[in-house]
């Protein structure tokens, strides 16, 4: 007997991506793959497009700042979750780093047009709940949850 | 205005997305900032940006941007149009500078896809 509990907990998809450190050519693929796969998904514009959103920052940092990294995400019928691990030099001060306009991008970040310290702000303003770890030498881990209003 | 009269209106050459021009739009954004764009644009606005690099094509791609203008006579890399002809994103250049690209396309009665940002963007 499936109880209500399973078919709310029930995993739609869930995937990993990996993503290159200093590979600015693909940089954002992943994420219009996400993009791709959620709106087959059947999901709602907006929570496609804050979802792609979270994923197209997270993506353009690992290539920016990491040496690697992986995004995951699994969505259920109530949430979208988007978690990037990633292999790099780490963030010393978290504060510092969510402030806008604080960065510390180099010339061929701020090329593409990104670098000017809005990056996790934005990660954080289009999340519904945001998480950010970090350990120095060793590198950063986002948690980004995007809710999911069925009307239930 | 359809497409095909914002490239008559800014003498603008297409380079993709030159079957989709009867497409109608009505708000745009213009920055050079991809963050901003990400941050403020709304799907379905045409971006005009000084930017020419395939993250411009990605963002739109992301925002459901519906065509970007490419101004002050820039033009792109191959791998910008090649990604733009894949994903079906219109791409335009002309040279007017953004600020007379953009007085145009008001004056014709575009308007800015979103008025004015809230003033605590970003604070904690």
């Amino acid at each position: 007997m499936i109880t209500i509990l399973d078919v709310h907990e029930k995993q739609i998809f869930e995937s990993s991506y990996t993503v290159q450190g200093g590979n600015f050519d693909e940089a954002g693929k992943v994420a219009s793959q996400i993009k791709v796969i959620l709106k087959k998904l059947g999901l709602q514009a907006d929570v496609v497009r804050k979802a792609a959103l979270v994923a197209y920052e997270s993506e353009i940092n690992i290539v920016s700042y990491a040496r690697k990294g992986t995004i995951n995400i699994s969505v259920t019928p109530q949430r979208v979750k988007i978690e990037t691990v990633d292999e790099g030099q780490g963030i010393p001060d978290i504060d510092l780093a969510m402030q806008v306009g604080y960065s510390t991008a180099d010339a061929k970040i701020r090329e593409m047009g990104f670098g000017a310290g809005m990056g996790l702000c934005n990660i954080k303003k289009f999340s519904d709940q945001f998480q950010i770890t970090s350990e120095i030498g060793k590198g950063t881990h986002l948690k980004m949850i995007i809710h999911i209003d069925n009307g239930a | 205005m359809t497409l095909k009269e914002v490239a008559e209106l800014l003498d603008a050459d297409v380079l993709a997305g030159q079957d989709q021009l009867e497409m109608e739009v009505k708000t745009g954004f213009g920055a050079d900032l991809m963050s901003d764009v990400l941050a403020f644009a709304k799907p379905g606005s045409m971006l005009l940006t000084g930017l020419t690099n395939p993250q411009v094509v990605r963002t739109a791609d992301i925002l459901d941007i519906a065509a970007i203008i490419m101004v002050r006579g820039k033009r792109p890399v191959p791998e910008a149009i090649q990604l733009a002809t894949e994903l079906k994103i219109p791409v335009l250049s002309t040279r007017f500078i953004l600020f007379e690209a953009i007085g145009r396309l008001y004056a014709k009665g575009m308007r800015g896809c979103i008025e004015r940002v809230d003033n605590n963007f970003g604070r904690p």
